[in-house]
């Protein structure tokens, strides 16, 4: 390769104009051995670049097969779904039953409450008895 | 799509998506994670994947984005990246491997270089790509990546006749 070539296409290569053969062309240039000595500052750039491109992504990705997540997860809802209306039902019927007691609690406070009224009004009979035995001893 | 199937579209390209990566992210276990990231992500649509037109450019574009928003997040939690790529200069001064030498100046220059000329470097000098395929990847006009391009490859050239005339090594 002529000198005269590579430094032309050194011009172009930084102002941007260069095609991808020519770029190519530069690089194979500066691989060589021997390179001009008024061009070995540009050598660098030329090595790095090919340089850079050796590197690899060598760590291994783990793919997981993708599993059907959904599927678990609906049943899982379902399971949560009957487990609660299952219990909700009895916590509801449980409720009613001591609602259910509670008023008849209150009915047979009532009914108790009353009875305690009949038995006082019972206790004056004893004023009865009192005065009963009073006319039997006068006599 | 099956899982080999899959391997067969992404073996060809994943080492790209890597370099990309890493070239954005500078550090190595960074990159590794966001290939990874992507490939998964890559792996979760595949099913859409037959409709792509061009996988490796959508993958591509994916790893773009991914490590601008990893970037962006960095900076906004104020945290630098680790990295430990390259090497000490005084051990490798002391070694006096020359081409060594240069390729951890060369990583240096680039790793200043704005993100947007890391990237269409990356994609032309490394991958070569033409320049069709970097607009598509970067979404970028034509005349906008040369100017990049043209930026990029003056800034290193710069960086590098400084090294030199310094006598560096």
């Amino acid at each position: 390769m002529e000198l005269d070539n590579i430094e032309k296409l050194l011009e172009k290569y930084f102002d941007a104009t260069t095609t991808v053969a020519e770029e190519k062309t530069l690089q194979a240039y500066f691989s060589q051995e021997s390179v001009a000595t008024h061009l070995e500052q540009y050598r660098p750039m030329f090595n790095y670049f090919s340089n850079a491109k050796e590197e690899r992504y060598t760590k291994q990705v783990p793919l997981k097969p993708r599993r059907n997540y959904y599927k678990w997860i609906s049943v899982a809802a379902v399971a949560v779904l009957t487990f609660g209306i299952y219990f909700g039902n009895e916590y509801q019927e449980r409720k009613q039953a001591e609602y259910a007691y509670n008023e008849t609690k209150k009915a047979f406070e009532l009914l108790a409450d009353n009875f305690g009224k009949g038995t006082e009004k019972v206790a004056y009979l004893q004023e009865f008895e009192v005065a009963k035995q009073k006319i039997y001893n006068n006599n | 799509m099956k899982q080999a199937e899959f391997l067969n579209v992404v073996m060809p390209f994943k080492d790209k998506l890597f370099r990309l990566a890493k070239r954005l992210l500078v550090s190595r276990e960074e990159a590794e994670d966001a290939t990874q990231e992507i490939l998964l992500k890559l792996w979760s649509k595949n099913e859409a994947m037959e409709d792509y037109k061009n996988v490796e450019a959508f993958a591509m574009t994916m790893t773009k984005n991914f490590c601008l928003d990893r970037l962006k997040s960095k900076q906004a939690s104020n945290l630098k990246l680790v990295h430990s790529n390259y090497e000490d200069e005084k051990t490798s001064l002391q070694r006096q491997l020359e081409t060594e030498d240069s390729i951890a100046w060369m990583e240096r220059i680039m790793e200043e270089l704005p993100e947007q000329q890391k990237m269409v470097l990356q994609l032309r000098d490394v991958e070569q790509y033409d320049f069709e395929e970097i607009c598509e990847l970067l979404d970028m006009k034509p005349t906008a990546v040369r100017v990049a391009l043209s930026r990029a490859r003056k800034m290193v050239r710069q960086e590098l006749i400084k090294k030199h005339s310094y006598g560096i090594g």
